[in-house]
């Protein structure tokens, strides 16, 4: 009887942990936006209903994000982006599936920031390339936001883009993200 | 007593399992709300060949058209294929909202003067909300400002047509788009033997080749019958080219006129005996 007891001990605090262990952040609202500097134009849009999730316990992230809640200034702008470039009615998504080491005060939700690299497999346009980009989680008063620059060849997601607009259209485009995480579950 | 140890071990390992097998992009993907899916791009242009499309003009945009017709392929040499006689559209067409586009143009041909305004009161949609077609109201006035002979006294109001359409368009999938336009034309004044009130059915598509190249198809079926039987049925068929604010139409109609009356209701040339006008559309969106 007395080993059925311990047992039983045991087992609800194991439980009690994996419950109660709050190591998971979400955003519905995350941020994301695009830059193209070209020598003709400078283009930008900007997305507010990005998904991420970061799982400080094993140091997971990821992202997920649809192509049609991308908004440019130009409509018309907007409708070449998915209709020609990154034609989303056959490739609606884009994810992002990342790892980074855990440092300890971010484990324990000890304010400050932590600068990360982030290693993991971008998917735009149905085309799937390993990246490696710094970012940084910061922590101030149990509240946990996310930051994120990188650059995205155009070329290696076979996007293509006509003669006729290569100078409006970088080559390189700069994507800036920003999150700000709230307690999953 | 077993039995409850076994019952514990897999209540424990079920908790821990839970969360190590999740894979946290299939989290967000159960996390990813429905939205509505407007569909994009049934057609590029606001025209088909010379007809509207269900296509408006976003808020503040202007589009200018410029637009062509030359004379009859089968005119010959002389006049080198119609090329020698053209006549030209030349318009102007503003968002006012997202859903309301207002026009004016002129055409040479008859020296007409033409205003419509155009509203986008359906939205093919799925996802959240699901509408099967996407449904565009569309009104012109012309004015013809060349004086007509057949007419003994040819006042102002003589020279005055309206038309009416209810544009019905649904992309059936990335290549195709097709589009049905009822369409009521009154025309003020007209001879004994033709009607002042021209119903007809518009049928058209679009046909995607690649990214940036469509073959577009018009007809217009005249459903009223007239006892002047010089008329024909309005037939076009054309090739539009789409790069970044311009779309180029390299259209073959047997109708010489642009605006709605002209070649809706008084197109005369066989198409299927050679009487082909040549001409192009030439739009650019600021």
């Amino acid at each position: 009887m007395k080993t059925l007891k311990l047992t039983l001990t045991i087992v609800l605090l194991l439980n009690a942990v994996a419950l109660q262990a709050q190591d998971r952040y979400l955003t519905r609202t995350g941020h994301i936006k695009f830059f193209s500097a070209a020598p003709l134009e400078d283009i930008e849009a900007n997305n507010n209903k990005v998904l991420s999730i970061v799982d400080l316990s094993n140091g997971q992230v990821a992202v997920d994000l649809l192509i049609k809640a991308f908004e440019f200034e130009k409509k018309l702008m907007q409708e070449h982006f998915n209709e020609n470039y990154l034609e989303s009615d056959r490739y609606p998504k884009s994810t992002f599936k990342g790892t980074f080491s855990v440092p300890e005060g971010l484990k324990s939700m000890t304010d400050g920031v932590y600068e990360l690299d982030v290693k993991g497999q971008l998917n735009i346009h149905g085309v799937t390339k390993d990246i490696e980009t710094k970012s940084s989680l910061t922590v101030k008063g149990g509240k946990l936001s996310g930051e994120l620059k990188f650059f995205v060849a155009v070329k290696d997601y076979k996007i293509k883009i006509p003669n006729v607009v290569v100078k409006n259209i970088a080559e390189q485009v700069e994507v800036t993200a920003n999150f700000e995480y709230e307690p999953y579950k | 007593m077993r039995k409850i140890y076994i019952l514990l071990v897999v209540i424990t390992l079920a908790s821990i399992n839970l969360k190590a097998q999740e894979d946290l992009l299939d989290i967000l993907n159960s996390e990813q709300t429905e939205e509505v899916n407007t569909t994009m791009a049934i057609f590029k242009g606001a025209r088909l060949i010379s007809g509207h499309t269900i296509v408006t003009r976003k808020m503040g945009e202007l589009e200018f058209v410029i637009s062509h017709r030359f004379g009859r392929i089968n005119s010959g040499i002389d006049e080198f294929f119609g090329l020698d006689g053209a006549n030209v559209r030349f318009s102007l067409e503003y968002g006012i909202t997202d859903n309301l586009t207002a026009g004016i143009g002129r055409n040479s041909f008859e020296k007409v003067y033409d205003g419509f305004l155009k509203y986008s009161l359906l939205k093919q949609s799925t996802g959240e909300k699901n509408m099967p077609v996407s449904l565009t109201a569309f009104s012109s006035m012309a004015i013809r400002t060349l004086k007509d002979p057949d007419f003994t006294e040819d006042d102002f109001n003589s020279k005055v047509s309206y038309t009416h359409q209810v544009l019905i368009a649904r992309k059936f999938n990335d290549k195709f788009s097709f589009q049905l336009a009822p369409t009521y034309v009154h025309r003020n004044k007209v001879l004994e033997n033709q009607e002042n009130d021209i119903l007809a059915l518009g049928i058209g598509g679009r046909m995607k080749l690649n990214t940036r190249v469509s073959l577009n198809a018009e007809y217009y079926y005249r459903l009223t019958e007239e006892l002047d039987a010089s008329y024909k049925d309005s037939l076009g068929v054309g090739i539009e080219i789409e790069t970044g604010g311009h779309v180029f139409h390299l259209n073959f109609t047997n109708s010489r006129s642009m605006v709605e009356r002209g070649f809706i209701t008084e197109t005369d040339g066989n198409f299927f005996k050679g009487d082909i006008h040549f001409g192009f559309n030439i739009s650019r969106v600021f």
